[in-house]
């Protein structure tokens, strides 16, 4: 009797020690033969081009889908040393603003240019968020050809999003900030000083230049992000505003008070008439507009000195508002233009409006009220419905073309896919973990091409091998060309990628540029053959004429340079055959190397530091004899009068 | 037996009373929280962080009156068991375990009303609203709350009083069974 009790009074006290249950963890399980979808065959290419933000590294990364492969970092915003972008002095005037040069910027977006509504992929347009800019790639040779500032504006977010046919590429400003004569305000003169401004930035439809073309002054909300309308809607541009609050401070709580913020519908069409019409007022402002010219192989930066401003207060017919449930981010329409989706990431319901209900809204004057003269339709007037219970935190929604929209819930970790039409929810996937941007190759056009989908995720935690405190970011593919999403790879990302685009590898890749023909080569510093090699003076300025070749550099002895002294080695790489860039580097150079494609010249500035002899060498492998390719420059005392020596191949 | 029950309570001191745990998608691992006799420990600062968006009170100790008088009241049970042992008579063995129980029911309460208090008293300014949720934690047991999953229930602690009472429950067993042997 007496062992029983103490048996139970074990017994007891066990239970207590056992570790308590927890609920399995939510592993979905990979099904079918996923892996073969994602496989491409060594030598095979992928099917799609992915130009993917890199956030916070400034840059975009070109990666194939379905493989996942990395192609290529693209340097846009961010000085790239490995391939002296930034550091050249032919890039440099790239990076240039009205604050001087800088090396760094956060590129939260992209758009590929699109005609009627459909990928064309010309170019990838990118938004820099801190100091405001868009940037303009050239997808023939995946180089940032354009860097324009944008006045007026701080925290470039609701950027860069273009119209149908690339008429525009936009810029709202996230942050409202005082501008113009009046900058010197107290903070809390907010409400009264602080302006919204909205860019509308042409896109030249042959070369693709930008130009400012004129900004709306809006009221002093937050500009999160933005969608043209497209087919039934062109001409049409829709924001997503938050902060309608106008708090300044903690706005984590103070900007989340309204039930309903606003879509900012702007009718550009109708902006442009008042433009040509010369009812834009001319403003000062300050900013640059850089441009890089492939035929000098250099960049150019012009300071620009005003900006037309359209006033919507006075101007009639631009402006209008509708009513969307707390803190819309994302606000993106269908393929058709009939729908507006906004997602309000506090909200507990995905709103769909109507653009011809809107229009017929406007038509009957169906207001609720109106900001400073600007109207405000009647939420329920303008909506097609709601997408009831969707998930938590929806941020962003793509379209696969068949009817389908798919909304990324950042709270709950999820991908919803719902019935554009009928709003029901038809199926639903974990991502891993808490889903910010999604991306469907042409997702934002007319014509999606569907068949994939990616989810760019905020948290990864334990997907990958660990690598100390700061982790890849992880991205998901799924198959969307079933009734349900199947998940197929999960792959680490470089730097934080927000927006992506994907469009077909056939639209771009064989129009790639291989090589830069020499004869069409107008560097100053330029050279179209050897024999011209040389190295001049101008007072303490040492201009290194330079050529490469595999496997040598001309000249390739350089004496007579002074401690102090300026030197300018203008490289040009003599090679006409795809793939053979050489490489420039100097030993103490405080610039990165010069990374020189065939064709094409670049010029380092090396100011010697001390006496001795330095050598340089070739740093892209592009040879058998490519650890041959190599040089050395003598460096006399200040003020030693040395005779500038140069020479290749002479020996004594 | 009185005894053992009485010195079970002392790892209370030692060991946590009460866990509530969270898991949700972007939390696979689970956020912890463990309420101690006089402290809190686990991923407090992860879920008040996580909890700030819905207007959650922040949970710190100084929520917990109850921690300044706690250690009192468990040291006056060790005693009051240590007493009721020493004099080892039936009815210090029944008055010991209805001190106990009552104990007990008084911690569920407790629990409760906080729960009660944490899960209903929301800020109105917080970000997210949403109509006619509140986020009271199960009192033991799990409960979905938005994209959390929630776990409450006794830790160590309360495991050992309850294997105390337990032993209490035997002792008065067996007691009543040798009564009826002898009678």
């Amino acid at each position: 009797m007496k062992k029983k009790v103490w048996l139970l009074a074990i017994g007891l006290t066990a239970v207590v020690l056992a570790p308590s249950c927890k609920p399995k963890g939510a592993q979905s399980a990979i099904s079918g033969d996923a892996a073969s979808k994602v496989y491409v065959a060594p030598g095979d290419h992928d099917e799609f081009y992915n130009i993917v933000s890199g956030g916070f590294n400034g840059q975009m990364s070109v990666v194939g889908l379905p493989s996942g492969r990395v192609l290529k970092i693209l340097p846009v915003f961010s000085v790239n040393p490995e391939n002296g972008w930034g550091f050249s002095e032919e890039s440099k005037p790239m990076l240039n603003t009205s604050h001087g040069f800088v090396p760094w910027d956060d590129l939260h977006h992209i758009a590929i240019s699109t005609t009627n509504a459909e990928h064309d992929a010309r170019w990838a347009f990118g938004n820099a968020n801190n100091t405001p800019r868009i940037a303009r790639v050239d997808l023939t040779t995946f180089k940032t050809v354009e860097i324009i500032e944008i006045p007026n504006s701080a925290g470039n977010h609701s950027s860069p999003f273009i119209t149908q046919n690339t008429e525009y590429v936009v810029a709202g400003t996230r942050f409202s900030i005082p501008t113009g004569d009046n900058k010197d305000v107290s903070i809390d003169s907010y409400k009264e000083n602080f302006k919204g401004h909205i860019s509308f930035i042409a896109v030249d439809k042959e070369s693709g230049e930008m130009n400012l073309s004129f900004q709306i002054e809006a009221p002093p909300f937050n500009f999160d992000l933005a969608r043209a309308g497209k087919n039934k809607s062109h001409g049409w541009f829709f924001f997503s505003t938050y902060n309608t609050e106008m708090a300044h401070t903690l706005l984590e709580v103070n900007a989340s008070q309204k039930d309903k913020d606003f879509i900012m519908a702007i009718n550009w069409k109708k902006a442009e008439e008042y433009v040509k019409a010369g009812k834009g007022t001319k403003k000062k402002a300050n900013y640059v507009h850089n441009k890089w010219h492939e035929e000098t192989h250099s960049a150019t930066s012009t300071m620009m000195e005003d900006v037309l401003v359209l006033d919507p207060t006075i101007l009639k017919d631009i402006v209008y508002f509708i009513p969307c449930p707390k803190s819309p981010h994302g606000t993106d329409t269908d393929p058709t233009g009939e729908y507006i989706v906004g997602s309000g990431k506090l909200a507990a319901v995905i709103p769909v409006f109507s653009f011809t209900k809107m229009l017929a809204a406007i038509e009957k004057k169906d207001f609720e009220g109106d900001i400073n003269g600007m109207p405000v339709l009647k939420y329920e007037s303008v909506l097609h419905g709601e997408v009831v219970k969707p998930g938590l935190g929806p941020l962003h929604t793509e379209f696969d073309g068949k009817g389908f929209a798919y909304t990324s819930m950042f709270v709950s970790s999820e991908i919803v896919k719902w019935n554009i039409e009928t709003l029901e929810v038809v199926d639903r996937v974990p991502t891993y973990y808490s889903v910010g941007h999604l991306s469907i190759p042409g997702g934002p056009t007319g014509k999606p091409h569907g068949k994939y989908m990616v989810a760019y995720n905020k948290i990864t935690k334990d997907r990958y091998l660990p690598t100390g405190p700061e982790l890849a970011h992880s991205a998901q593919l799924y198959d969307i060309s079933g009734d349900k999403m199947q998940l197929l790879l999960d792959f680490p990302t470089i730097g934080e990628p927000h927006y992506a685009e994907s469009f077909p590898a056939s639209l771009i890749k064989d129009r790639q540029v291989k090589f830069y023909p020499i004869e069409k080569n107008m560097h100053p510093y330029v050279l179209k053959g050897i024999k011209d090699a040389r190295v001049e003076r101008k007072g303490n300025q040492i201009h290194v004429y330079m050529t490469s070749i595999r496997s040598n550099f001309r000249p390739d002895n350089i004496e007579g340079v002074n401690v102090g002294d300026e030197v300018y080695f203008h490289v040009t790489n003599l090679e006409q055959d795809w793939d053979v860039p050489h490489g420039f580097a100097i030993k103490g150079a405080n610039t990165a190397e010069l990374l020189i494609m065939p064709g094409e010249t670049a010029t380092l500035k090396w100011v010697p530091d001390r006496v001795g002899v330095f050598p340089f060498y070739c740093t892209d492998f592009c040879s058998a004899l490519h650890q041959e390719m190599q040089g050395y420059l003598r460096v006399s005392p200040k003020g030693v009068n040395m005779p500038l020596k140069f020479s290749t191949g002479d020996v004594e | 037996m009185i005894l053992l029950a009485a010195l079970l309570i002392i790892p209370a001191y030692f060991t946590p009373l009460w866990q509530i745990s969270l898991w949700a998608p972007q939390y696979p691992e689970g956020l912890n929280m463990k309420i101690w006799i006089d402290h809190l420990s686990g991923n407090v600062d992860q879920i008040n962080g996580v909890n700030h968006y819905i207007g959650m009170r922040h949970i710190g100790d100084e929520m917990f009156p109850e921690f300044g008088f706690l250690i009192y009241i468990i040291g006056a049970l060790i005693a009051l068991g240590i007493i009721a042992f020493l004099i080892g008579k039936r009815w210090s063995l029944y008055t010991f375990f209805g001190l106990m129980t009552l104990f007990g029911l008084a911690v569920l309460a407790d629990m409760y009303q906080w729960g009660y208090k944490y899960g209903h008293n929301l800020d109105p300014k917080a970000a997210i609203k949403v109509e006619g949720m509140s986020y009271q934690p199960p009192l033991i047991g799990y409960k979905e709350l938005l994209n959390f999953l929630a776990y409450s229930g006794p830790d160590t602690g309360s495991w050992i009083l309850v294997g105390g009472v337990g032993l209490l429950i035997v002792a008065i067993v067996r007691d009543r069974f040798d009564k009826t042997v002898i009678n």
